[in-house]
């Protein structure tokens, strides 16, 4: 995975779609890595052997939703931070509740940012772009983690 | 033992006996004391009688000096066995014949003493002048007897008088024996049926009564007293056994209350964790469908918008409005959820400087409205922060909202005296509502004005409800049509 790419940790495929579809429609350009469950967002962080990934692949910013089959996304957060190589990894939680508990848990584990999916699609899209804009032009990325 | 401890019989028997005794002894001290007198009055005119006859058989002697004639005569005083000396003694005073013969010296008196008879020396003596007819004196007569004659009398009454004595004691050691009881039976009865009072608590026993004397009276106010204890005991024990049922009855009603409580509890416990897991599943699965509804209308009122006419476009935007109205009541519901659920942290909090927070906030967010709002300054509470500004939060909001078509909308938070306590106050002069549905206000989706009027849920005096009644306060309002609301709580 190149640099500069989007990892989106979503199950919902309607999600997914509106998701890219709003990232399109501001030109954000950049791939977009789909993991449709933890398990998958972690095979593809970590390998699908988990014997760690080619630091090359890590993507520029997680967005991480927290309901997801198999492995959910704090569990998904916590392996994230829990390894060398990913523990800077910028991850955005992009879920649809904003219960408290959530949000202390996912900023507890580590979370950079916490955005709660709006219903409205024209909300939603700005959020997107913000998101976009924000996290692959604004933001200056961590270094690469080198390998011992 | 002392007397005071003898049982009542001796002490009865001992007293009767006593007092015969004494009766007795006085009785008989008296009579000896009489008898005594006139024992000694009796011998002494006996020897002046046997004097006198002596005397008037000796002169003869005298007259002629006749010793042996005298002595004849005194010897008659033989027979009488008590008078042990007697003595004739010539004019001179000299002793002419004595008795028993030959008698003399210091046991007689060497001369003759004063006529007269008297006791002297544990004796009776006497002398008799001896004297002719023609009243010549011719000697004096010497008698002396012992008292031995009195003392035999006097022995002899004596024994009579202890016999006497004693029969009379044993008569009235019998008597008294017999008659004590008429007196010591009614007590040593009353003493029983005491005794058995105490010892067996059985207040059901009486004393027989045995006449109608003090005794009698005696018995029957014991009974009497008796009878009241006995019914005084069987009211304490009716009371006794009222009061047991009356405490097993509250204990057993305390223990199904307590029961229920327990089981309330439960059933809250369980409902609150489940509605926690129901908030938190519909907050996290409800909202996505209502996404993908809004977001694939706009992606058709985008994409299509050519191959869609008025009529179809208009369709999609309700959809759209729709789903967007849902997510609002879905968010509104949740902080319902949220406000019931939350914990309550109690601290010191400045509602006005809260109000005015809340009213910038709504300034900022509509600047085109111009309300006047009057903020009471200094208006201080005790409560969760948090909460608080959520149940003030909705009450200005719904101030600002329902002013909205009023050409000068006022609202007012301050503090006024109500039901006999102190009371926070939102006032404004909106919309208003009529108070035939005041009881609705606070239901959940229940409204007073149609959508198309004022926007709304329906959820949000139902969460301020909730707020101050967790604070334990009260909250109600009153209004008129058009004429404005005032919503009054208490913490």
């Amino acid at each position: 995975m190149n640099p500069g790419k989007i990892l989106l940790v979503e199950d919902n495929p309607d999600d997914v779609a509106l998701t890219l579809r709003a990232l399109k429609s501001h030109n954000i350009t950049n791939d977009v890595v789909v993991a449709q469950d933890g398990a998958q967002a972690l095979d593809i962080l970590f390998g699908a052997d988990g014997k760690g990934p080619a630091e090359k692949e890590l993507p520029a910013v997680v967005l991480l939703d927290l309901k997801l089959p198999k492995v959910n996304g704090m569990e998904v957060l916590h392996r994230i931070r829990a390894d060398e190589a990913t523990r800077l990894l910028p991850v955005v939680i992009l879920t649809s509740s904003d219960e408290e508990r959530d949000v202390i848990e996912g900023y507890s584990l580590g979370a950079n940012s916490y955005v709660r999916k709006p219903v409205d699609f024209v909300e939603f899209t700005q959020a997107a772009k913000q998101l976009g804009l924000y996290w692959l032009l604004m933001n200056r990325a961590p270094p690469v983690p080198r390998r011992s | 033992m002392s007397l005071r401890d003898w049982p009542i019989k001796q002490k009865l028997t001992a007293m009767l006996v006593l007092i015969s005794g004494l009766v007795l002894l006085l009785t008989s001290a008296a009579f000896a004391g009489y008898q005594y007198w006139s024992l000694r009055q009796a011998t002494r005119d006996a020897l002046a009688v046997r004097g006198r006859i002596i005397a008037a058989n000796s002169t003869a002697s005298l007259a002629f000096a006749n010793v042996a004639d005298a002595r004849e005569i005194l010897s008659a005083l033989r027979a009488d066995r008590h008078v042990v000396a007697a003595v004739l003694y010539d004019k001179g005073g000299h002793v002419f014949a004595g008795y028993p013969t030959g008698v003399a010296g210091a046991d007689l008196p060497a001369v003759p003493g004063p006529d007269g008879y008297r006791f002297e020396r544990g004796l009776l003596i006497g002398f008799q002048p001896v004297e002719e007819s023609g009243s010549q004196r011719l000697g004096t007569l010497y008698l002396a007897s012992d008292l031995g004659a009195i003392y035999d009398t006097f022995r002899l009454s004596g024994v009579i008088g202890l016999a006497v004595m004693a029969v009379a004691l044993l008569a009235a050691y019998l008597l008294s024996m017999v008659l004590q009881g008429a007196i010591s039976e009614p007590i040593l009865a009353l003493a029983e049926t005491a005794k058995a009072v105490s010892t067996r608590q059985d207040y059901s026993v009486r004393a027989s009564k045995v006449g109608a004397d003090e005794l009698g009276a005696l018995t029957d106010a014991f009974n009497q007293m008796l009878g009241r204890i006995e019914d005084q005991k069987n009211e304490l024990q009716r009371y006794a056994a009222e009061l047991e049922q009356r405490v097993e009855e509250r204990t057993h009603e305390l223990q199904e209350r307590n029961e229920s409580l327990r089981r309330n509890a439960a059933e809250l416990l369980a409902a609150n964790t489940e509605l926690d897991a129901f908030a938190y599943s519909v907050s996290h699965d409800l909202r996505a469908p209502l996404r993908s509804i809004d977001g694939f209308s706009q992606i058709l009122l985008e994409d299509y918008a050519g191959k869609l006419d008025e009529a179809g476009q208009e369709s999609l935007h309700r959809v759209r409005a729709a789903s967007q109205r849902m997510g609002t009541l879905i968010d509104d519901l949740l902080k319902l959820a949220r406000v019931t659920r939350a914990e309550i942290r109690t601290e010191d909090v400045d509602l006005s400087v809260m109000a005015r927070d809340i009213v910038a906030d709504l300034e900022r967010a509509t600047p085109e409205r111009q309300v006047e709002f009057a903020i009471a300054p200094g208006l201080s509470a005790r409560g969760d922060a948090r909460l608080l500004r959520v149940a003030l939060d909705n009450l200005l909001r719904n101030s600002w909202k329902y002013t909205a078509k009023q050409p000068q909308p006022r609202v007012q938070f301050a503090s006024v005296e109500a039901n006999g306590g102190r009371a926070f106050m939102v006032r404004d002069n909106g919309a208003g509502f009529d108070m035939k549905y005041a009881d609705k206000l606070f239901g959940v989706f229940q409204r007073l004005h149609s959508a198309a009027d004022f926007e709304g849920t329906g959820i949000g005096l139902a969460t301020v409800r909730r707020i101050i009644t967790r604070h334990g306060g009260r909250i109600w309002a009153e209004g008129a049509v058009d004429q404005g609301a005032t919503f009054y709580f208490t913490l």
